[in-house]
Parts: structure tokens; sequence; C-alpha cells
């Protein structure tokens, strides 16, 4: 899944300076599972940004709607009727959500309510951790199902580098090495021979950017 | 110095290298000093490559500067900063300098240093730019182009003995080994036993090692590094050791500490040499040297 956070209120309450009317869409996919981009969250950055009218004594429309996935056009064919009455839309989906739905309503601003983080999965409760990068070049096979170009802060591919620290990351003890992890994982499995294994440098044009995929 | 440092390495002499931490800055005064004080006391000078991911003048300026003045450079080339065009570049234009050891690093992350908010590149990493010199010295980039004029270096790389835990590093060290590295200069060590344990495993390889020796100021100090700066490990006896001198006098018994390790190293052959890290007191290198007898 995409992991995103929502952006402080006062940028939020910046961005829409200018904007009298305003539709705040939320995603019922990704953002609503992270907590930040979902019906509750969308309901809660209305009322917040109301209650921040007040106090500044202005008085716009703030129309509330979520779609169950903002990347996909058809999902958005429900709030054309919504999007004429509104001069902005605020999206707290990830940025290919923001994309979507300016490309498909070119002629209105949409802005981003959140930024967007990384792919990847909820840990514990309200913790969320980035797993993968889509490098185009899957090595997972190799290194006991954990990515090191995602996992390890410099995205090393042959092993750990002299900052690992009891097995945590040099950067941040909070993470985990990620090449003390693979290293544990494949001696579990008796698969320590592929840790051995030479990796040559990364294929950056594995996905040429903007990527884009065509099934043949 | 008409022996090359792989010559020399390979006479079997226990061998001396210290390094050079260049200025932040244009101003070479106390850099140039520092070469002049130490190029004839040790068999080589690295010069770091903005260490702790901090900006600072290129360690190839630093190694020119070396080379001008009669001594042996290692340029020390971290992946951090250069994608693989500009390290090749770099090498290419370091072998035209006259510059011929490399010591092949990763780098240090981003973070750690004081432009936090910088990409850090790492294209390549360690055993990849070793590979790369590797290649290079075949006649090819790594691109498989055909280079007019080949380079032709002695690589070296780091390892780090008192890692924890070892095993990964070990592995790492021998995939090193096997991308061609020739000798290594190791992170700091202080427990004799382990790095023994270290020079036990490594022997096996046909490479040489010298001991990483960071000069100790104080009892904080030592705590300090083994509390922050991975892989390094101050055994509570040098600590008491630091603390139980009068004030102001923690230095000198760094100095002390550092010189008896170093003739421990040599007497016992434990390994082939010693890499002096004085980090900001390169004056008192020949002091250490002139006390361990070298």
């Amino acid at each position: 899944m995409i992991v995103a956070k929502q952006k402080d209120l006062e940028v939020i309450v910046g961005m829409l300076q200018g904007y009298e009317r305003i539709l705040v869409l939320g995603c019922g996919t990704c953002t609503a599972i992270c907590l930040t981009g979902g019906d509750r969250e969308v309901g809660i950055l209305a009322s917040s940004l109301r209650l921040a009218d007040k106090v500044s004594g202005k008085n716009r429309l703030l129309k509330e709607h979520t779609v169950e996935r903002q990347c996909e056009w058809e999902f958005l064919d429900e709030i054309n009727d919504q999007v004429k009455e509104v001069d902005a839309i605020l999206s707290l989906g990830c940025g290919v959500g923001v994309q979507a739905i300016s490309e498909r309503f070119p002629d209105i601003p949409v802005l981003p309510g959140l930024d967007t983080l990384f792919m990847g999965m909820p840990q514990e409760e309200s913790v969320w951790v980035e797993r993968c990068s889509g490098c185009g070049n899957c090595i997972l096979d190799k290194t006991a199902g954990i990515c090191p170009v995602t996992r390890c802060t410099k995205g090393l591919l042959n092993g750990p580098c002299g900052g690992t620290n009891n097995g945590k990351c040099e950067v941040d003890p909070e993470k985990d090495c990620a090449w003390t992890l693979i290293y544990q994982r494949l001696e579990k499995q008796g698969k320590l021979e592929l840790f051995d294994e030479y990796h040559p440098p990364r294929n950056f044009q594995a996905v040429v950017r903007p990527g884009r995929f065509t099934i043949k | 110095m008409a022996e090359s440092f792989r010559d020399v390495l390979n006479s079997g002499k226990f061998v001396i290298t210290s390094e050079i931490g260049p200025p932040k800055g244009t101003n070479l005064e106390k850099t140039l000093h520092h070469i002049d004080l130490l190029k004839d006391k040790v068999d080589a000078l690295n010069v770091t490559d903005n260490q702790s991911s901090v900006m600072r003048y290129p360690s190839l300026g630093g190694c020119i500067l070396i080379k001008e003045r009669g001594g042996e450079a290692i340029l020390q080339m971290t992946c951090r900063d250069r994608n693989r065009l500009a390290l090749q570049a770099d090498i290419l234009f370091a072998y035209t300098r006259g510059i011929r050891n490399i010591l092949c690093l990763t780098g240090d992350s981003i973070p750690v240093g004081d432009h936090k908010e910088a990409k850090g590149v790492f294209d390549l990493e360690s055993v990849q730019l070793i590979r790369m010199v590797r290649t290079m010295e075949s006649g090819t980039d790594i691109g498989g182009n055909e280079l007019n004029g080949a380079i032709e270096f002695y690589p070296g790389a780091i390892v780090t003995p008192e890692a924890n835990p070892i095993e990964p590093q070990l592995h790492k060290f021998k995939k090193k080994v096997a991308a061609g590295a020739e000798f290594f200069q190791t992170q700091a060590v202080y427990d004799l036993g382990n790095f023994r344990n270290f020079m036990q495993y490594a022997r096996q390889f046909n490479v040489k090692i010298l001991a990483g020796i960071v000069l100790l100021v104080s009892a904080r100090m030592a705590k300090f590094m083994n509390d922050n700066v991975p892989g390094i490990f101050v055994p509570q006896e040098l600590i008491d050791e630091l603390a139980g001198v009068e004030k102001g006098k923690g230095l000198q018994k760094g100095v002390e500490i550092a010189a008896r390790m170093i003739r421990t190293i040599k007497d016992e052959s434990i390994c082939d040499g010693v890499h002096i890290m004085a980090i900001g007191k390169e004056e008192i290198v020949p002091e250490i040297l002139a006390i361990a007898g070298l």
C-alpha cells in the first residue's frame, strides 16, 4: 500500500487561500488504511477547516466526499456533479490520486492535502514501514525476502556497511540494519551462500522515469 | 619516494600509514604543514573524502598536494557524492596526477554530516567500486567502452573487526577480497584479543592488513566512542587507565596507549602494519611513532 501523512493544517489553510468552494475528497484505499485520507479523516479535516474559517470570519463552502479509489478514473465519475459546484478540490489521496483527479478534471485546481511517503505496510499499531522502492529489478529471491534497496539507508547490494550497530542502522537506532536481517534469515534458511553472491551496480534503466507498463 | 606503496607492503616491512583531513575552505596552510610533518615518517598518507559527510576540500586535491611535496598518497574515494560517471572521471584524473593508491569506500550516510538534506548518491558501493577500478585497469570503463589510456592502481578497502555482529562483516570482507582489494585499513581497534581473532580469519586471504589506531585523548572520548561510533569498542581497562591520570594529562596517556598498541602489534606480528588516525591531532603522530620505537 501507499503510505502518506497529512500536511500541517496551517499549510493546508495557506494552500486553500483564495478558494471559496472546496471539495475535500478522500480515498477509500491506501490512505484510508493508513488513517490519513479516508472518510473519517475527510470529516475531521473539513471540521478543522470550518473552525479555522469561523475564527477568521470566513464562510466558505466545504463539501466532503470519499471515493473508493482516486487513482482510477472510473471511480471518479461519481463526483462529476460535485466538481461543477466547487472551485478547488483538496485531495486526501496519494500523489497518484491528486494527479489522476487533475487529469480527469483539468479545469479545476486539485491540491494535495497529504505528503506521500512510501510503499509499505503496517508493522504495529500506528506504525507503517517502507518495503518496496519499485526499482524494477527485484532481487528478493537472493536476499531472504528483505529488500536492501529499500531497507538499507544506502541501498547497498553487497552486504552491510561499517555503520551497522548491534543490528541497527547508523542513521536511526530505531531501524534495523537490513543486511544484518538478511544474514540472519539466510542463515536460518540454510542459504548463506547467497550472501556471498556479487550483485553488480543497479540498472537504473530498469524503470525509465516516468514509468510506463504495457501488457503485451 | 621511489618505492610504491604496494612494494613497501610486499617487502614485509612493518608499514605505517596516517591520514590528512583536508580543510573546510581554501586555506591549506595547516594541511600542508601536516603533510610536511608526516610524509617522510610514514609510508603513505590517506586523504579523507568529505569525511563523516561533512563537505570539505576534496581528497583528490589533498592527494595532489601530497604528491607535489614528494609523499605517497592514498586516495580515499566514497560513493556517497558521485555517480559512476563522476567516480570514473575522477579516477582517470587521479591516475594522470600520479596517484596510484585508492581506498574504496561506500561512504557515511548523509544525515550524519553537515548537509543533511542532500541526496546520497550511492550509485555504486564499496565492493562495486573495487571491481570498477579493476575493470578500468583492463582497459575499459564499466559501460564496456574502451579507454584511450588505462589506469593502474593499488586498491584497498576497509573492514570493521569489532563490528557486532561480526559474521556479516567477515562475509563482506571476503567479497571485497574477491572484488580485488589488496590491502585493508581497519576501523579503530582497541581490544587486541578481538583483533587477533579477526586476523586469524583474515590470514587465509592474500591481502595486507593495517590495524586502525585512533588516538584517545580522554576517558570521556573513549566512552563517547563506545556509545556513538558503530564498530568501536574501547575496553573498560583502557577507559580506567585514561580516567586515572591527572587533569590535562589525558592526551599524553592516549599517546602512550596508542604507542603501546602499535608496539605490541609490531612485536607480535599481529598484522602487516598500522593506520594512525589522529583526527585533528596530527601534530602528535611523530611522538606516537617515536614512543613506539618506529
